[in-house]
């Protein structure tokens, strides 16, 4: 019996932004021997690098909701689940939000476009 | 990543909203400055034993104000000369302090310190080069570097900026709305000649002065944090992504400049091109179109062709037409009639130029691009002239170069057949 955890991934956009494109493929290099380690033990769940919080869009699941700019800046509430879903724009993905926002009122959905995805090997 | 290299990074990024909240309190470009410097130090002998504090730029206002008020203090008791006003004025300066350390004016600030570098009385060059030091915080040296100048000159321009701008007065009220936005499109404006500055490079310099376009974007996106909904802003932020994509491919291995039908697309950077189309789609949901949204929108549509031929250009010609209405000029003009070769023939599009000769009379690309449309049309002798003035007003050896190319080409189509054939 084994316990799935999420690993979420905090750090100052600014400075990994900074990075060089070789720093920054460095860095990737070296945390994609570990990746494959976990692939190979059948461990590896998805991995997703997101784009920059400036692509963000905030769904608030107020009544009626608000659709806002940018990331969810509050620090009244925590993270307690994500998705990923793919979709044809952004529209389409404030619509998916929205309808999973009408089951589950109050708080906020965070969308934010994915910039890198590895599904993993089947953790499970 | 060693410390101090981390502590580097956080002044340089605290630095917009530090110089920023200080040049509020001593309505003194030289004195914020100096005051930040000072913070700098400090910071740079407390954080590696006591660790970077929370809220770095708020650390840094802080000790950056004491440091510059006990300064004032000192220097009136060594001169004996008390000047009470003064003193009773930094100490109300000290409790606004206290009120104003929560963020509401950070955006203010920022904005602020952008738009003093756009005042209308100072050239571009030196817009960007007061940008570059005060905002960005870049050295002399480098600014000296990217701008292909020594670094008496730089200092000399950055000095006189500074003195025209502390003589025009800074306006330090809070801005209205419009006043606001006023002053965003300014800022945006000189964001974007900051990015030309260094894509205009040719290939022997582009290295040299690509970090101009690498700090047009920091900056662009620091002012999208700050101005979240604004779809323009988005547009800014998307154009300068999607052209800075394109950097690896826009030299040859020569230096030559490689015109976009003719880039290994393989070379765009993928990861640019994702953000500045996510950045699009966002900026479109606000149904605020704007100049910089249809060029981003322009730039999007050939970031998304994996050939040159796959390109859409019935929509690139629409965006265009859009642009046209909201900005005419006749570069734009010029760049629609591109698109319409494209989509209608050679024909059409030199039509469209025709009325632009006297006002293009000396533009490069305008007599670049009829030469262009005449050789296709086979007017090749009407060509020639055309490319022979292009040549003549080139900017840069890599544009005439290019040229070159297209006369080669025609020389080599004028000579009898009979030639072609014995040189093969």
């Amino acid at each position: 019996m084994s316990m799935l955890y999420a690993i979420l991934c905090y750090h100052d956009e600014d400075f990994v932004g900074s990075w060089s494109k070789e720093q920054d493929a460095a860095v990737i290099s070296k945390l994609t021997v570990v990746q494959d380690r976990l692939k190979r033990e059948g461990r590896l769940g998805p991995v997703a690098r997101l784009l920059p919080t400036t692509a963000a869009t905030t769904l608030r699941k107020d009544d009626p909701p608000v659709v806002l700019d940018g990331p969810y800046a509050e620090t009244k509430e925590q993270l307690l689940g994500f998705y990923v879903i793919d979709c044809e724009n952004l529209d389409a993905a404030v619509d998916v939000a929205r309808e999973l926002g009408a089951f589950n009122p109050g708080g906020a959905y965070e969308i934010r476009p994915v910039a890198m995805f590895e599904p993993g090997a089947n953790a499970r | 990543v060693t410390d101090l290299a981390w502590i580097d990074a956080t002044l340089t990024s605290a630095r917009p909203q530090a110089v920023g909240a200080l040049l509020r309190y001593f309505r003194n470009l030289d004195t914020a400055e100096e005051a930040f410097q000072n913070a700098c130090l400090r910071a740079l002998k407390s954080w590696p034993q006591n660790g970077t504090p929370r809220d770095a730029a708020a650390w840094l206002i802080m000790v950056g104000r004491n440091a510059a008020i006990d300064e004032v203090r000192r220097s009136n008791k060594q001169e004996a000369l008390t000047d009470d006003a003064a003193i009773s004025d930094l100490d109300d300066a000290e409790e606004e302090l206290a009120d104003r350390l929560d963020g509401s004016h950070y955006r203010d600030d920022i904005l602020r310190l952008l738009f003093i570098c756009c005042h209308p009385d100072l050239p571009a060059t030196q817009q960007i080069a007061l940008a570059l030091r005060i905002v960005s915080g870049l050295s002399v040296k480098q600014i000296a570097r990217a701008f292909l100048v020594t670094e008496a000159a730089m200092e000399q321009r950055i000095t006189r900026a500074k003195a025209r701008v502390a003589n025009a007065g800074v306006p330090f009220e809070t801005p209205g709305a419009v006043e606001r936005s006023e002053r965003l499109a300014a800022v945006a404006a000189m964001i974007y000649l900051i990015f030309n500055e260094g894509y205009s490079a040719s290939g022997e310099t582009s290295e040299i002065r690509k970090p101009l376009c690498e700090e047009a974007i920091r900056l662009a996106r620091l002012l999208l944090r700050l101005f979240q909904s604004e779809p323009e802003i988005m547009g800014l932020m998307a154009l300068l992504l999607l052209q800075h994509a394109r950097a690896a491919a826009r030299f040859d291995t020569a230096g030559e400049l490689v015109l976009l039908e003719d880039q290994d697309r393989t070379l765009w950077n993928q990861k640019l091109i994702n953000e500045g189309m996510a950045l699009i789609d966002k900026a479109m949901r606000h149904r605020r179109s704007g100049p910089y949204q249809i060029q981003a929108a322009i730039a999007a549509l050939h970031s998304r062709a994996a050939k040159p031929e796959d390109t859409d250009w019935t929509q690139i010609d629409l965006l265009y037409g859009a642009l046209e209405v909201m900005q005419p000029s006749p570069v734009v003009t010029l760049n629609r009639a591109v698109a319409v070769s494209k989509v209608g023939g050679p024909e059409a599009a030199l039509q469209m130029i025709e009325p632009l000769g006297d006002r293009l009379s000396n533009y490069f690309h305008y007599f670049g691009v009829r030469g262009a449309f005449l050789m296709q049309l086979g007017r090749n002798d009407e060509a020639r002239v055309a490319f022979d003035r292009a040549i003549a007003l080139a900017n840069t050896s890599a544009e005439a170069t290019h040229i070159r190319m297209h006369l080669d080409r025609l020389m080599r189509d004028s000579q009898p057949s009979g030639t072609t054939a014995t040189k093969k």
